[in-house]
């Protein structure tokens, strides 16, 4: 089975939506509210376990050709967030029940049916991606439209995009696609843009490439992002340290404790007098 | 996911109308506003930039968990290290068997709420038992479930069997494997939770990864020596050491953690969760360690019952620390700061 990825383009996203759109009918991921969050025009403020796609608005200075006619206004990007389906996944690695798993597609994938809702995968992914429904109890992230996958078909936020701005293919292939992308959109004048896939973190790349204007950063896409389990190692070489003192400590305290003890019955019929 | 807004401080709308009358007054003649909760027209705002992340929300999600888990690092931590006690006591101090006794129970009581607090904070209780389907090394979450597993059968063997046994014959035996075996079991159940919430993407534990399992085995073992000293062995030197030893331990880790200066700290020392954390470090550190020292080794009325409310301050310490860490994480998490690599100067975005 090849290897698939998403290759998401902020430089052609016109912010429609769709994508979110197209993966909650498809996925029947429940609503998310409408609260008004008084920061953007994005109103979802992040993914999240009924948001699996979520377009981010990214408002910048006014800049001449992009955002409007007007020079007044703010220029915008938009970038489709998703689940970045790690090489390295932490919350795969942190999953007790071997729910999560790496589907012959390369995609990370939360079995619902085993789920439990312990909530390790929330606090072991470092991009804040994976969350638990409280009212259903599990935890739900992007499913890189597995079923789909599956039947041949691509996921339903590519299928969606009107501007192929969410690319759907093998991963290698993406990623020289993207390469060219970055180096035309640069012989074009536009020194901001930027791919996004640490390749150099202890996550060792994602499956989902974004194309960001300006630094990823704005995005929340984190510059250094690192799996937990590269942390296990100094863990449990700590748990060795305290048990060795554990152990150490109660023998030294109950052998000095027999030493003294005849002292301490003494003592014990002392105190009972009083 | 909705915020919701901020009880105001102003009882009706005419009060709030005449704050805003004052505040224009104030700009106009001054052309200042110096009024807290204030951002003037045109000020700079969130922004989705390389210095406020994307509007400065966080990039990270909390950890789901509820009240059950600070519950069950203390239950758990006090169980685990009853049941080393216990080991200890049964190897070393055979003859003082309502020691043993009790610290067996202890373990044994431990190791049967643990499950049902964890139980109680799955989302999907039924399926508690999908936490047997697998054994993944990699899985902290993993082996700490079947650590708990075979802690709580053993400890309860081993309380069991030292209750009824009457002089040698078999249950002597499964007193003394169980006991050993709920011992072994306990070091790994006093400790690894430092690996549970050390090896994760939250900055604040994660920065501690080495030092959680060593704080966390030392809150255990004070928990558990001083719930025996309030049980009724107050008396006991060596519970008395192994007390002295525990708060020396947590008064040492008390001072490093304040003089790490690294900004991922910041929620052990600032907000809600800090003054959790260091007052839980207080309780189980610093206040117990001296009182200890103040009762002195003697079997006097008066050092007893210095060393009970030692007793007493270390066990509502190490239930604040679980506390501490827990809300410490959930405020860790909501500031992107960490894990963008946001510059130091954030005024603007708010912090919880």
């Amino acid at each position: 089975m090849t290897t698939t990825a998403f290759l998401t383009d902020s430089t052609l996203c016109i912010g429609c939506k769709a994508c979110e759109v197209a993966c909650k009918e498809w996925n029947q991921v429940p609503a998310d509210g409408f609260d008004w969050r008084g920061l953007s025009y994005d109103n979802t403020a992040a993914l999240g376990h009924s948001t699996w796609r979520h377009v981010q608005f990214v408002e910048g200075d006014p800049q001449p050709a992009h955002g409007g006619n007007s020079p007044d206004l703010l220029s915008w990007a938009f970038l489709s967030d998703v689940c970045k389906h790690c090489e390295n996944a932490g919350c795969l690695e942190a999953c007790p029940t071997g729910s999560i798993v790496r589907t012959e597609f390369g995609g990370v994938y939360v079995q619902a049916d085993v789920c439990n809702g312990c909530g390790y995968c929330v606090v072991s992914c470092p991009f804040g991606v994976i969350e638990r429904n409280e009212q259903d109890g599990r935890a739900f992230k992007c499913t890189f439209c597995y079923d789909r996958q599956k039947a041949g078909l691509h996921p339903a936020c590519a299928t969606a995009c009107p501007t192929e701005s969410i690319k759907f293919g093998e991963i290698e292939e993406l990623r020289r696609e993207a390469a060219m992308r970055v180096s035309q959109l640069r012989a074009q004048g536009f020194e901001d843009v930027h791919l996004y896939d640490p390749k150099d973190s202890s996550v060792g790349g994602v499956h989902a490439l974004s194309i960001t204007r300006g630094d990823p950063k704005s995005y929340n896409l984190p510059p250094h992002p690192e799996v937990p389990t590269i942390r296990l190692n100094m863990g449990w070489k700590s748990v060795g340290i305290a048990a060795g003192l554990m152990v150490a400590g109660t023998l030294l305290a109950f052998l000095g404790g027999r030493n003294v003890n005849g002292r301490t019955d003494e003592h014990r019929s002392q105190a009972l007098e009083i | 996911m909705s915020t919701g807004a901020k009880p105001s401080k102003y009882k009706d709308d005419a009060a709030r109308e005449e704050r805003l009358r004052e505040i224009r007054r104030e700009a106009e003649t001054l052309g200042k506003v110096s009024q807290q909760g204030i951002r003037p027209g045109r000020a700079p705002f969130l922004q989705a930039s390389p210095e406020q992340g994307y509007y400065g929300l966080p990039a990270l999600k909390a950890p789901p968990w509820k009240q059950e888990i600070p519950a069950y690092l203390f239950v758990g931590g006090a169980a685990g290290a009853a049941a080393v006690i216990g080991c200890a006591a049964g190897l070393l101090s055979p003859s003082d068997r309502e020691m043993i006794r009790d610290a067996r129970w202890l373990a044994a009581i431990g190791g049967a709420i643990s499950p049902a607090l964890l139980i109680a904070d799955l989302g999907m209780p039924s399926r508690f038992l999908n936490m047997l389907r697998v054994f993944k090394l990699q899985s902290p979450m993993s082996v700490g479930s079947w650590t708990l597993v075979a802690f709580s059968s053993t400890a309860a063997a081993a309380a069991f069997a030292t209750s009824f046994r009457n002089g040698g014959g078999s249950l002597q035996f499964v007193e003394n494997a169980a006991g050993a075996l709920s011992g072994l079991f306990g070091l790994g159940l006093a400790t690894y939770t430092g690996v549970l919430v050390g090896a994760t993407a939250i900055p604040v534990w994660y920065e501690n990864v080495r030092i959680l399992p060593i704080h966390f085995a030392a809150s255990g073992v004070g928990a558990a020596v001083s719930m025996l000293e309030l049980k009724g062995h107050a008396s006991s030197p060596s519970l008395n050491a192994l007390g002295i030893a525990s708060s020396l331990a947590e008064t040492l880790i008390g001072i490093s953690v304040e003089a790490n200066k690294k900004p991922a700290l910041v929620p052990l020392k600032r907000g809600k969760s800090g003054w959790v954390t260091r007052l839980g470090g207080l309780l189980s550190g610093p206040l117990p360690l001296v009182l200890r020292l103040i009762a002195g080794s003697s079997g006097t009325r008066r050092s007893i019952q210095l060393r009970r409310v030692a007793a007493a301050s270390m066990v509502a310490g190490s239930f604040l620390t679980r506390q501490g860490w827990v809300q410490a994480g959930r405020a860790s998490a909501s500031d992107p700061s960490i894990p963008l690599e946001l510059p130091a100067t954030r005024s603007l975005t708010t912090n919880t």
